[in-house]
């Protein structure tokens, strides 16, 4: 036994969460009253959480970095959301979503954790119904669903292409609601830069005002981490902005583990990248695939033309066009997973097939659909989604296929937590995407918002009990303690030094260097020698950015150069620990392709015997190489096979 | 309906009912002066009508109409004034409003302006002189080329008024939705030039054969 | 389309130290710009050159840069989110400028959204708004199936034309009488459309007027500016549900 201890409940699988529920520890409603939680982060994970902790009767403090909760980047999720409802008669079973998500994960996740999460799906579409969020309806009354990649049946729900947007606003209500009653105290404009560890235990945060430059402590009985993923070490990925690993790294500085910090996922439908001065990379929704063709010419001198700018591609025949795609896996077609789907991109533009002027973009295209379904249809299912694309690319995709290339996109790796959700510190927690443990090493279309919402609507509230129901003794957390007193320091320190370099170069140069060294070696492809070529150049990059950073503006103020001065510093160490990682695993898995490990035909090679593991990593220093545990992943329930979808 | 009167909507429905009511008014008046066109006989008659008791019982509820639209209309432009203490550089507010829509509350004090010089005109000496015909003073008061243009101008501005007024009355009180919208709107620009072509031909009648 | 080089710019841009300070405009010049850079990327740039030249940067919000989170908010050459119709700041492109052009970049002016530094104002108004009512009051847990109440697809779809509003400000931003009516309607209108938000929508309705008049938004008169400059073109037909809420509300007091 490894010092990592999954708590997974014993018995069958179908019933390892009711039989955990019915053991844990509750706190009375009198108890909750005394009790504080900090939950960080008011996305789908936060906000849920946030609001279903406050509903409970536990005083909740939020933070968000974001002028409003409103605004988490939870938003940008256009597909859907997956549950197992049966609705569409398709067959579809609690049992099927949890084997579809596991297999889509390649095998990397825990089976106790992805049943449980199949488990509360439907309580969550319920809870949004409630909720006033404004699902698509058939004619008849009832909830329509569509189909997403990796999955045979129909079981995602939707609001256009704004789902995230309208589950994150029904969680938002239920914040303001309690708000309003006073049970949510919400702190926005607010970076969370440092957990507070008392005595072994989470016991309060470090934020930083971002309107007033003010360091601030804040107490609490236990703290949830529900910061999103990191994805924003690419530089260009379809991650919000200001979307960082702060609060995460810190928290692993402190010493909760990095579990799979290597698994991220790259999205096959992104906007291609138009030149160096870009600043994001725009998803178009998965769910663009259920009508749209993917494609590249068959012919090199049509690819050729159409890089160029010489040929149209509407002038390029049906029999010259290679539906790659449906052509290599002809069972699922289009629809493949995410990062399947990316991998066969990138063939083919490695290939020379790419079809516009940088060769990084294949054709995605809705001729087909509008043929058969008419231009209303389309224009009905994805009206925004056309009209995004042409307002960023200036190109009408009714008329014209579109253009797509595949970006990073979500993080499955993410801090360690148990059973519970909780790290290896007690009394932090890690929900949503800042956790790593249901997607495995690829996460299926419309079960972000899935697991999201079910860590902080149906488990957390649970889990959380079981360790306040101990705490009911402590007191409020006093934040004049030396604890305190040093992770403020250890704040204002950390920020100094950045400020006080006075270089040349911006916190976006080195952001976007790192950005290069990622996409280029630890992006799609991964092998040996680049990882090793990337740790000494991340490496290199960390002491230019050390020496040559300049930090222009006031240190005690509202600072946008600070901030990200403070995100670029993190993502460069979160940077090594990936790269690290990523050498380690010296297999294929999902979204992680080790060229040291594809079959014959390209395809992800999986090496069950030596990698059937979690990769957790614990920090052991400043320049001490961190430690790797191994979690070894037990399947019980599903039978681990090459992963098909032909 | 506590503090019905205080909020922002209650406050437009005043404005939204009051208008509504002038606007059955200006009805009225519009259908009487169109009798001058007719002849003196008939105006005079129409004049008449409106001598009549139950007629008069309405005057002094018809100002009341006038007096809470002048007022509400002043404390909502006061209040919008304030919600904004500073004022944009830049503005390019044609491109997503029409001109009369955005400046009832000038086009509104230039037709009370025309007003009070209308009740000067006439309403006080039907009022308070003994006039014999009304035809009489109306037709001569018209015939001058430049209380002419300023009736003409005036009824230009009520139409203007009334092309957002009439809609926006149905819009606050809630009787409006993508499809009302359009036909009130269409609604709106007709009375907007029955309103003013009506009040207009008036004077431009005396000014070509009073003469 | 081939994206086109804009050789110079000059940007007027609004700075301000701080709440308390009074901003005045900044003139700069900027140059070699693509068409196919976005609005943002383009103050991206600006701010790299002003880093380099040791100064600091214009300070604007910004984040998810697709047009959802609602959290670019700029006036740009005198209206919201810019010249193109039906897009947010970070949606617009430079192909909507010429070259040579100057171009105006002013804050949300609205005396409920105070401008905290250079371009960034402070919304949390709207928050308010919600907090009052802009919700369903239910639990978590203990709901009925998803399925139990059967909603057409035509209120769902109202509903949705509603519910996609993003709480950017533009409404307020470019209302004549900074009214936020617009983004109280959207909320009203869309739970008023729904089973679920039925049962509380004349609380919620007087809660949420309430709060919005007392944070000194000013009256609707219904100009239609707001729908006009809304990213997600929400017809002013919300602001008319939302004062037929009003009014059923207030007749039963």
């Amino acid at each position: 036994m490894s010092i990592l201890d999954a708590k997974i409940p014993a018995g069958p699988l179908k019933d390892k969460w009711s039989a955990h529920k019915a053991h844990i520890g509750v706190v009375s409603p009198a108890n909750k009253k005394k009790l504080d939680v900090i939950v960080v982060g008011t996305g789908l994970a936060g906000g849920s959480a946030a609001a279903s902790l406050a509903e409970l009767g536990y005083n909740v403090t939020a933070f968000c970095y974001q002028d409003s909760p409103r605004r988490a980047h939870s938003i940008a999720a256009q597909g859907g959301i997956n549950a197992a409802k049966n609705y569409p008669n398709d067959n579809d079973s609690v049992f099927r979503l949890f084997y579809e998500t596991i297999k889509g994960g390649d095998y990397r996740a825990r089976e106790a954790n992805v049943y449980r999460l199949a488990e509360v799906s439907n309580a969550i579409i319920d809870q949004c119904v409630a909720q006033g969020v404004p699902f698509a309806r058939e004619y008849g009354g009832l909830l329509a669903n569509r189909s997403f990649g990796g999955a045979l049946v129909s079981r995602t729900f939707y609001a256009r292409g704004q789902t995230g947007q309208q589950l994150l606003l029904g969680c938002y209500g239920a914040m303001n609601r309690q708000i309003e009653k006073g049970k949510i105290k919400v702190y926005n404009r607010h970076e969370v830069l440092d957990v507070v560890v008392v005595d072994g235990k989470a016991r309060g945060v470090i934020s930083r005002n971002l309107v007033t430059g003010k360091i601030e402590r804040f107490g609490a009985h236990a703290v949830v981490l529900a910061t999103g993923g990191y994805g924003n070490v690419f530089f260009l990925s379809t991650n919000a902005m200001g979307c960082n690993g702060s609060a995460a790294w810190q928290a692993y500085k402190r010493g909760a583990m990095f579990g799979n910090p290597c698994f991220v996922q790259i999205h096959p439908t992104c906007i291609p990248v138009h030149g160096e001065q870009q600043s994001k990379l725009t998803l178009m929704s998965e769910s663009l695939r259920n009508d749209g063709r993917v494609w590249v010419p068959k012919k090199i001198e049509d690819a050729k033309a159409l890089q160029a700018g010489t040929k149209h591609p509407n002038d390029i025949p049906d029999e010259d066009r290679d539906f790659y795609l449906e052509r290599r896996y002809p069972a699922f077609g289009n629809l493949v997973p995410r990062d399947v789907a990316s991998r066969a991109a990138k063939e083919r533009c490695d290939a020379g097939f790419g079809v516009n002027n940088t060769g990084k973009a294949v054709f995605l295209d809705f001729k087909y659909a509008i043929q058969q379904l008419g231009r209303d249809t389309i224009e009905k299912r994805y009206g925004n989604l056309f009209q995004m694309y042409e307002k960023i690319t200036a190109v009408d995709p009714y008329e014209n296929p579109m253009m797509i290339y595949p970006a990073i996109h979500y993080s499955m790796g993410g801090l360690w937590v148990d059973y519970n959700l909780m790290t290896t510190i007690p009394g932090l927690y890690a929900i949503g995407e800042c956790n790593f443990s249901d997607h495995g090493a690829n996460r299926l279309g419309a079960s972000a918002l899935m697991q999201g919402l079910a860590d902080g609507y149906f488990i957390l509230p649970y889990t959380i009990g079981d360790y306040l129901a101990k705490e009911i003794q402590t007191p409020k957390i006093q934040t004049n303690t030396p604890e305190f007193e040093e992770a403020e320091k250890h704040v204002t320190d950390r920020l100094r030094k950045l400020y006080d370099i006075k270089g040349t170069k911006s916190p976006d140069h080195f952001h976007k260097q790192l950005g290069h060294i990622m996409w280029d070696y630890i992006g799609m492809a991964r092998e040996a020698s680049g990882l090793k070529k990337a740790i000494e150049l991340i490496a290199e990059l960390k002491e230019e950015f050390y020496k040559d950073l300049r930090v222009v503006g006031e240190f005690s103020a509202m600072n946008n150069e600070l901030e990200k001065a403070g995100r670029v510093a993190d993502f460069i160490e979160l940077a090594d620990l990936m790269a690290h990682d990523a050498l380690d695993r010296n297999e294929s898995c999902g979204g992680h392709c080790r060229l040291e490990s594809v079959t014959e035909e390209g395809e992800a090679k999986r090496d069950d015997e030596h990698f059937k593991y979690v990769s957790v990593w614990e920090y052991k220093g400043e320049n001490t190489a961190p430690e790797l545990h191994k979690e070894e992943l037990e399947f019980e329930n599903v039978q681990l096979t090459q992963r098909s979808y032909k | 309906m506590s503090n019905f009167l205080t909020t922002s909507i209650g406050k437009k429905v005043i404005m939204s009912l009051s208008g509504l009511f002038l606007i059955l008014f200006l009805c009225i008046h519009l259908s009487v002066n169109l009798l001058l066109l007719v002849g003196p006989d008939a105006f005079n008659a129409g004049c008449e009508f409106m001598e009549l008791p139950f007629i008069k019982v309405i005057e002094p509820i018809l100002a009341l109409g006038f007096i809470i639209h002048i007022v509400w209309a002043s404390i909502l432009t006061i209040q919008n004034q304030k919600a904004r203490p500073q004022k944009y550089a830049l503005r390019k507010q044609s491109q997503n409003c029409t001109w009369p829509s955005r400046n009832m509350y000038i086009l509104g004090a230039l037709v009370l302006a025309f007003l009070v010089l209308h009740i000067c005109n006439f309403w006080y000496y039907f009022k308070f002189s003994e006039v014999t015909s009304q035809y009489e003073l109306v037709s001569t008061t018209l015939m001058q080329p430049l209380y002419a243009v300023v009736y003409i101008i005036a009824a230009i501005l009520l139409g203007l008024h009334l092309s957002h007024g009439f809609w926006s009355a149905f819009q606050s009180i809630g009787f409006s939705n993508d499809i009302w919208r359009k036909r009130l709107e269409y609604v709106a620009y007709f009375f907007a030039i029955v309103f003013a072509v009506g009040f207009s031909i008036i004077p431009v009648y005396f000014l070509i054969f009073g003469n | 389309m081939a994206d086109k080089i804009l050789k110079e710019l000059t940007l007027k841009v609004w700075r301000q130290k701080d709440a308390k300070s009074k901003g005045a405009f900044e003139t700069y010049k900027i140059h070699d710009i693509s068409t196919g850079t976005s609005f943002l990327e383009m103050l991206d740039i600006l701010n790299e050159q002003l880093v380099s030249e040791n100064k600091e940067p214009v300070a604007f919000d910004h984040d998810c840069r697709e047009g959802i989170c609602g959290t670019c908010s700029l006036f740009i050459d005198g209206r919201a989110h810019g010249p193109d119709d039906d897009v947010t700041t970070c949606q617009l492109h430079m192909r909507r400028f010429q070259d040579g052009a100057t171009i105006t970049i002013e804050p949300w002016r609205c005396g409920a959204f105070p401008v905290i530094k250079d371009l960034i104002v402070d919304r949390q108004a709207y928050d308010k708004i919600l907090q009052a009512g802009g919700y369903v009051s239910v639990n978590t847990g203990g709901v009925p199936d998803g399925n139990a109440i059967p909603i057409s697809n035509d209120n769902a779809e109202e509903a949705m034309d509603a519910a996609a509003c993003i709480g950017c400000g533009a409404c307020a931003a470019t209302c004549k009488n900074s009214s936020a009516m617009l983004f109280v309607a959207a909320k009203v209108s869309q739970l008023a459309l729904l089973p679920q938000g039925k049962v509380e929508a004349a609380r919620r309705a007087k809660a949420m007027v309430a709060k919005m008049d007392e944070l000194g938004f000013g009256n609707c008169t219904n100009t239609g500016a707001c729908e006009m400059e809304c990213p997600k073109s929400i017809s002013i037909q919300h602001i008319a549900r939302l004062n037929r809420e009003f009014l059923k509300a207030k007749l039963k007091d």
